[in-house]
């Protein structure tokens, strides 16, 4: 029978986390060097937790497969991060950031996890200023703010378009200092290949050393997965390139329940693919759609001619061009959440609108050209310039945004050859991020006993879809002031167990079960890389599990995924030895569990008959192409139970989702 | 995207089993390579090429492939990170390059980041650098001040957010005749002595990062620049000169 008991603390919803804290048990600070704590993953959530849990006390010992935990995916993110301070006096409170998440989430999410997230997270930016985070300042010395997609207040804290990047090595640097003191043993370079389970609960894993090959067996009291999405299951995303599934897959595969795999955030405001040879996406942060406006040409001649190259989009005239997003939702214009920017985009490059010259014609243009003149207005006033030359005014505005974002500027020239300053940016959605994951209780504890799973690795609070700065507070909530009170709750009743032995029979399965799939692996006399089915698998997943779904389109998904799967387990050719470093037999693993997960997502598209967030069914529409939510069948959180091989065997378990303090409607940008 | 031309190189890579083997140059040549594409992403079509032959891909570091993680390297025709500045290996692209062109690719070579592999190799000491006192220490529970509490004059927070930039990708030490690591080590000590939360303990802090840096077999700083030119992310000189003046007080007081 279902396993799914949320735990949620009885009382108002305001009170929860706090009575909830208030009576978990505790394990006594002299206790806790008894106890040993495994964290797979350093980014956000794993780094924070890590850093946490071994300064109270206890023996942590933290893995990840970069040769830096500093190069946790983290890094990577641009926008900023949001907390509840009102510090800019424009409404924010603990509610506001609550119902906005939730709204966001397209109520697809938990009312108690949200509203302990949104509470928690002014501690955040507290807690990372004290650890000399250089967030962004205005000239009194105070924090600044901005705004980000589907909000109106300015609550986003942001470290110039590198946040992710300064959280991380805040997070990095607090660990840094528990593994100069010895509280921390740091595996750099190592991988988690799967989760040993000892009389039901979690007690250790098994790695492998990256740089030597070897498979080596860790005991601890609990394991804490912190291994990030799985936006890489469509090949082309904006993660990093390791980024992977197979932690999060391989519990699943112990018993761990996976959570609505098909939420999927498609971000707005990438560069577009380039061609066959691309190896992945780049975002434009979302802080961009603040100053610039998006738009197509309004004659479908125009299109064609500038993707001939034989028209310039600086010389269509402003009455020539479709601003969509803001003919369409006038109330938050460019500003709409990420998943109906990203719809609206397609929907215009279906039209035959698209502006850029590759093989799908798929662009659509970011322009900041009318902010560049506004600033240099403003800024001319400032300057006391009377009657300033169009020039002036250009050169003034484009050094607002030169200091503004800078840096973004500069990497899409690399990339592109083209000035943004001169030519408007070429955008178009990419896969980013992931709202699925392992499905966990309040506690963030999975359906394996000691098991915890924590950031964008579980699926908690973000529901069908995910507003901006949400992740890395998420991950940080998790990590720094969630984790390590509820997973004491757990460890409490293993203080006097003792270190737990690794010569078990558990561990025995456990490691062969890995070798003799290196075994497989490398004696495999097949035809074609470990990226050739990864391609293939992408391929599929973009085109019928992408932005558009259609139940036709998911039943053929199913069915092709599993034949590439079972072609992967004939055919994949995989060089190298057992020893040393062998990046390809890295990938081999990670490819086997995405192609498991794919079959998966399409699954779980295929049932939920209504669109929400991130899942747009095109048979859920309405007639002007907005998502139609259906509440009365589906409020659930959908959790898939592993059955052995045959993923279409997965069996559903619903969580329904209460909502006590909000009314539930009809989410509209108009 | 068809209309572009495609490349023909001549690639000289640096092929390594482990560290405890001997390296040598191998040649590799590769067609019709897009002028759009990254660097990494040639070498991703190189790999796929070999794999095909039935050949052993080659080993390099990557992973944001956006500039920010610092996991890439290599040194590219005698340049860290290549041909062009103010970026990493992964953001340079393809169109820097001319048709015919001979590529030289080698990984970064320094006392102190032994080879793990072909193009890779292990910056661990920066890690151990930075336990040893690259950070603030505050507990972690959440109860601090109100961020707000604690005011930071802009022009402090934008540099220390410029010194805070560095993606510890080893560049510095990389392109450094004498393998120094004070660049990276600048940053860091920079970022806190310019931030009011990290002064508290800015002294202990330089004393011993710098202490670490030495043991970890970096070279010395002579002055020469060339970390400065080669750093992805504009790190500037000024900061070893922040920590030289920061590391002296510190021992002008330690008596
Ligand atoms: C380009 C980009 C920009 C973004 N911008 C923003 C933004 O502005 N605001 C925002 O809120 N969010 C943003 N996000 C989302 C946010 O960055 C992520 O959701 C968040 O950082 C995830 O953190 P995490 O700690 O859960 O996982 P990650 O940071 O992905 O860390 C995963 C860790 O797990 C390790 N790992 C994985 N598998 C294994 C294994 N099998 N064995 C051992 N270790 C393993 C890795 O080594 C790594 O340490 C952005 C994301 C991207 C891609
Ligand atoms: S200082 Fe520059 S070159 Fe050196 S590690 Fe940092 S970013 Fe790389
Ligand atoms: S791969 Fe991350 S900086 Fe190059």
């Amino acid at each position: 029978m279902s396993k799914l008991d949320s735990r949620i603390p009885a009382g108002p919803l305001k009170d929860k986390w706090k009575n909830h804290k208030d009576h978990m048990n505790l394990v006594a600070p002299n206790n806790r060097d008894k106890i040993d704590i495994i964290v797979v993953g350093t980014g956000l959530a794993g780094g924070s937790a890590a850093a946490t849990l071994a300064e109270q006390g206890y023996n942590v010992k933290a893995f990840c497969y970069q040769d830096s935990p500093r190069r946790a995916h983290s890094i990577a993110a641009q926008g900023g991060i949001n907390a509840a301070k009102n510090y800019q006096g424009d409404g924010d409170s603990t509610y506001r950031l609550f119902y906005d998440t939730i709204k966001g989430g397209d109520y697809r999410a938990r009312e108690a996890n949200v509203y302990r997230l949104a509470e928690v997270s002014a501690n955040i930016i507290d807690q990372c200023v004290a650890q000399g985070v250089p967030f962004g300042r205005d000239y009194g010395g105070q924090l600044d703010n901005r705004s980000f997609g589907g909000v109106q207040v300015k609550r986003t804290f942001y470290a110039k378009g590198q946040t992710g990047q300064q959280l991380l090595l805040g997070a990095y640097s607090a660990m840094s200092r528990q593994i100069g003191k010895g509280r921390i043993k740091m595996y750099n370079r190592h991988e988690m290949m799967d989760l040993v389970i000892v009389d039901g609960k979690a007690r250790g894993i098994i790695a492998r050393n990256l740089v030597t090959g070897e498979v080596e067996r860790h005991s601890a009291h609990a394991v804490v997965i912190a291994s990030g999405g799985y936006g890489n299951v469509y090949f082309l995303s904006t993660n990093a390139m390791g980024s992977n599934v197979s932690a999060a897959w391989k519990i699943h595969k112990k018993g761990a329940y996976f959570a609505n795999p098909c939420y999927v955030q498609i971000h707005p405001t990438c560069i577009p693919v380039h061609g066959t040879q691309q190896s992945k996406l780049t975002l434009m942060s979302e802080s961009l759609r603040n100053s610039g406006r998006i738009w197509v040409p309004k004659k479908i001649e125009d299109s064609v001619a500038i993707r001939e190259g034989k028209l310039r989009p600086e010389n269509i005239k402003e009455e020539d061009r479709d601003y969509y997003l803001e003919r369409r939702y006038p109330a938050f214009g460019n500003l709409v959440p990420r998943d109906v920017a990203s719809r609206a985009a397609k929907e215009r490059c279906d039209a035959g609108f698209g502006i850029e010259n590759n093989d799908t014609k798929e662009g659509v243009y970011l322009d900041f050209s009318t902010e560049i003149m506004k600033k240099g207005k403003e800024a001319a006033i400032e300057k006391h310039i009377h009657n300033p030359t169009d020039q002036q005014i250009y050169d003034l505005g484009k050094q607002w945004v030169e200091e503004k974002y800078g840096n973004l500027f500069v990497m899409y020239e690399k990339i592109t050859a083209d000035d943004p300053y001169k030519t408007p940016m070429k955008i178009y959605p990419a896969v980013h991020y992931t709202m699925g994951g392992v499905w966990v209780d309040y506690n963030l504890q999975s359906t394996i006993p000691g098991c915890f799973v924590i950031g964008e690795a579980n699926f908690s609070d973000h529901g069908a879809n995910r507003l901006g700065a949400s992740a890395l507070m998420q991950g940080l909530a998790d990590g720094y002031f969630v984790l390590p009170y509820t997973i004491a709750d757990y460890l409490s009743a293993d203080i006097r167990t003792g270190a737990i032995p690794t010569g078990t029979s558990s561990f025995d399965e456990a490691e062969k079960g890995i070798k003799d799939k290196i075994d497989f692996f490398l004696n495999n006399k097949g035809t074609h890389s470990v990226d050739h089915f990864h391609k293939k698998l992408g391929h599929i997943m973009w085109n019928k599990v992408g932005m558009g779904r259609t139940p036709e389109g998911l039943r053929e998904a199913i069915k092709e995924i599993e034949e590439v799967r079972n072609d992967f387990w004939k055919n994949v050719k995989v060089p190298g030895e057992r020893e040393g470093m062998n990046t390809e037999l890295e990938k081999a693993f990670r490819v086997a569990d995405f192609l498991e997960l794919g079959q998966l997502m399409a699954i779980d598209a295929l049932h939920r008959n209504e669109s929400c967030g991130g899942h747009f069914r095109e048979d859920h529409s309405t007639p002007d192409g907005e998502a139609e939510r259906d509440d009365v069948n589906y409020k659930y959180v959908g959790a898939w139970e592993y059955q052995g091989n045959d993923i279409n065997a997965e069996v559903l378990h619903k969580e329904e989702l209460i909502y006590d303090n909000i009314e539930v409607k009809t989410r509209s940008y108009k | 995207m068809s209309a572009k031309k495609g490349l023909h190189l001549t690639l000289k890579i640096w092929r390594q089993k482990n560290n405890k083997s001997k390296g040598q140059f191998e040649t590799y040549k590769i067609s019709d390579v897009s002028t759009d594409s990254s660097f990494l992403e040639m070498l991703d079509i190189l790999n796929e090429n070999l794999i095909n032959e039935g050949k052993e891909p080659i080993a390099f570091d990557h992973d944001c492939r956006e500039g920010i993680c610092g996991m890439c390297s290599l040194y590219i025709n005698g340049r860290a990170h290549g041909p062009d500045t103010g970026i990493t290996t992964c953001q340079l692209h393809m169109r820097m390059f001319k048709d015919g062109e001979t590529i030289v690719i080698e990984p970064w070579r320094s006392a102190a980041f032994p080879v793990i592999k072909d193009l890779m190799v292990d910056r661990s000491a920066f890690d151990r650098v930075m336990a040893a006192g690259g950070f603030v220490s505050v507990n972690t529970s959440g109860n601090t001040l109100d961020a707000n509490a604690i005011p930071v004059p802009k022009e402090d927070a934008d540099r220390a957010m410029d010194a805070a930039a560095c993606i510890g990708c080893g560049a510095c030490v990389a392109t450094c005749k004498n393998g120094s690591a004070m660049l990276f080590v600048g940053a860091k000590v920079s970022q806190f002595a310019l931030l009011p939360q990290g002064r508290v303990e800015a002294k202990r802090r330089v004393l011993n990062m710098v202490k670490a840096m030495d043991e970890e077999g970096f070279g010395n700083c002579s002055n020469t620049g060339a970390c400065e030119i080669e750093c992805p992310k504009g790190i500037s000189l000024e900061n070893i000169a922040r920590m030289n003046r920061e590391y002296m007080a510190a021992l002008v007081d330690q008596g």
